[in-house]
């Protein structure tokens, strides 16, 4: 045995307000929601953590709806069925590209979309996308709930705005209609690879002008990032090769990679560009916008 | 800690520390063989069973976390048509090296012939990211877990 989880006190949260009611209680805790990061981090030793609350068998937080001009997905909803949820696939198709190039089908099968954002590493592959979709969480304790854009949630690396004995409760993700959006992520192989860098985009187009652009990255800055000088460079600007180009070499601005086991900073800064580029030019396919 | 799940159809009780990982568990406790120790950080895939059907890392999984879920292994699944056809298959396409991964490649293969999902060599290549082969078997592999859904079909 090479690794060992160091003795814990478990858990199982069966309803949301006993998930509430042990994380307000408790000291040096930390939530699993399916564990596939968090029992690692442990074995590893990233965390000294006392108690274990299991919050994957809530029945209240694993769901995807559709809400008329939102979906809503229960923070314990496990990658896999995003996937494979029909709802994600016409409503938010850009989502589900990102997920299924996440980690391994044995890991989406117990992994969940509030696990990877609430353990905030800058390579979480479910920020991008969900940054240009402007989702919002919804965080619950027992004292109510509040609602966080996810451009506000993320503080650092894994560190978050959640404040002790709160949960993610759902993600809400906004239709966004007549746009076209993409993920193209870069691993250091094509399976089952973290992000050396990854790039959503999203754009929407209105006679030959960008009407709307967003870009976010991860794996580039101590967060995942939106690429607001991308952005603002293009919005308002005649659609064209040149545009794009120009734009994508802005993103220089909004990144501070550092160098790491997975690639140097100058090759995520050189890549940074490209990807976005590329992304730019396939979310504008998907648009059905012609250069 | 008391735990109770279904082992291969059969409801099983065991007594847990809670910081226990299902795969010793089963190894450990339950005698199940089948299920290997690799890498035990959720990357090779030989620790892999079925938790509730969907192919899952044993290596990084607390066993308190399968209370009254279904787990099954390959010593569930011997007389399984689909496990035998894509056994036969691994033997006749030269999919078997060393063999210590194969047990995990069966396991989550069956899962994605029983799961209806498309079986384009491309698919099963996707779907079998979590499984490394050390002796770099992969085409026979992919190969073989295609002609056992070929095979199936008929």
């Amino acid at each position: 045995m090479f690794y060992r989880i160091p003795e814990i006190n478990y858990f199982r949260a069966s309803t949301l307000e006993e998930a509430l009611e042990l994380l307000n209680k408790l000291e040096s805790v930390k939530v699993l929601a399916g564990g596939s990061d968090l029992l690692i981090d442990l074995k590893i030793r990233r965390y000294e953590v006392k108690n274990v609350v299991d919050i994957s068998g809530i029945k209240e937080l694993n769901y995807i709806e559709d809400r008329g001009e939102h979906v809503a997905i229960g923070a314990a909803t496990k990658l896999q069925d995003i996937v494979e949820s029909p709802i994600i696939a016409t409503k938010a198709p850009v989502l589900a590209e990102a997920v299924n190039e996440m980690a391994s089908w044995q890991i989406r099968n117990v992994a969940t979309i509030g696990g990877n954002l609430c353990n905030a590493s800058p390579a979480a592959d479910t920020a991008p996308p969900l940054l240009v979709l402007n989702a919002k969480l919804r965080l619950v304790s027992l004292e109510g709930e509040r609602e966080v854009p996810i451009t506000g949630f993320f503080l650092g690396p894994r560190k978050t705005v959640l404040r002790k004995g709160e949960l993610l409760k759902e993600i809400v993700v906004p239709y966004e209609r007549g746009a076209g959006a993409s993920f193209i992520k870069l691993g250091r192989r094509n399976a089952f690879t973290l992000s050396v860098v990854a790039v959503a985009t999203l754009v929407k187009v209105r006679n030959g002008i960008f009407d709307d652009v967003r870009v976010a990255l991860n794996s580039v800055a101590p967060k995942p990032v939106r690429a607001v000088s991308v952005e603002k460079f293009l919005k308002s600007r005649e659609v064209s090769m040149s545009a794009i180009e120009e734009g994508a070499k802005r993103v220089l601005q909004d990144i501070s990679p550092i160098s790491d086991v997975r690639a140097s900073a100058d090759y995520r800064r050189e890549m940074s560009a490209v990807l976005t580029k590329e992304s730019l030019l396939r979310s504008l396919e998907r648009a059905g916008v012609k250069l | 800690m008391k735990v109770s799940f279904i082992l291969n159809g059969e409801p099983v009780t065991v007594d847990v520390k809670p910081n226990e990982i299902l795969l010793d568990t089963l190894r450990l406790k339950l005698n199940i063989k089948s299920v290997k120790r690799g890498c035990e950080r959720a990357e090779c895939g030989a620790c892999t069973v079925l938790v509730d059907g969907r192919p899952t890392y044993s290596c990084n999984l607390l066993t308190v976390q399968v209370e009254g879920r279904e787990v099954t292994t390959l010593e569930g699944l011997r007389d399984d048509p689909i496990v035998k056809e894509l056994t036969s298959k691994f033997v006749e396409r030269g999919a078997v090296q060393c063999g210590f991964c194969t047990p995990g490649f069966i396991i989550t293969a069956y899962a994605l012939l029983k799961s209806g999902k498309e079986l384009t060599p491309e698919n099963v290549k996707k779907m079998l990211e979590g499984n490394i082969c050390r002796c770099t078997g992969y085409k026979k592999i992919i190969e073989a877990v295609t002609a056992a859904a070929e095979a199936l079909k008929k």
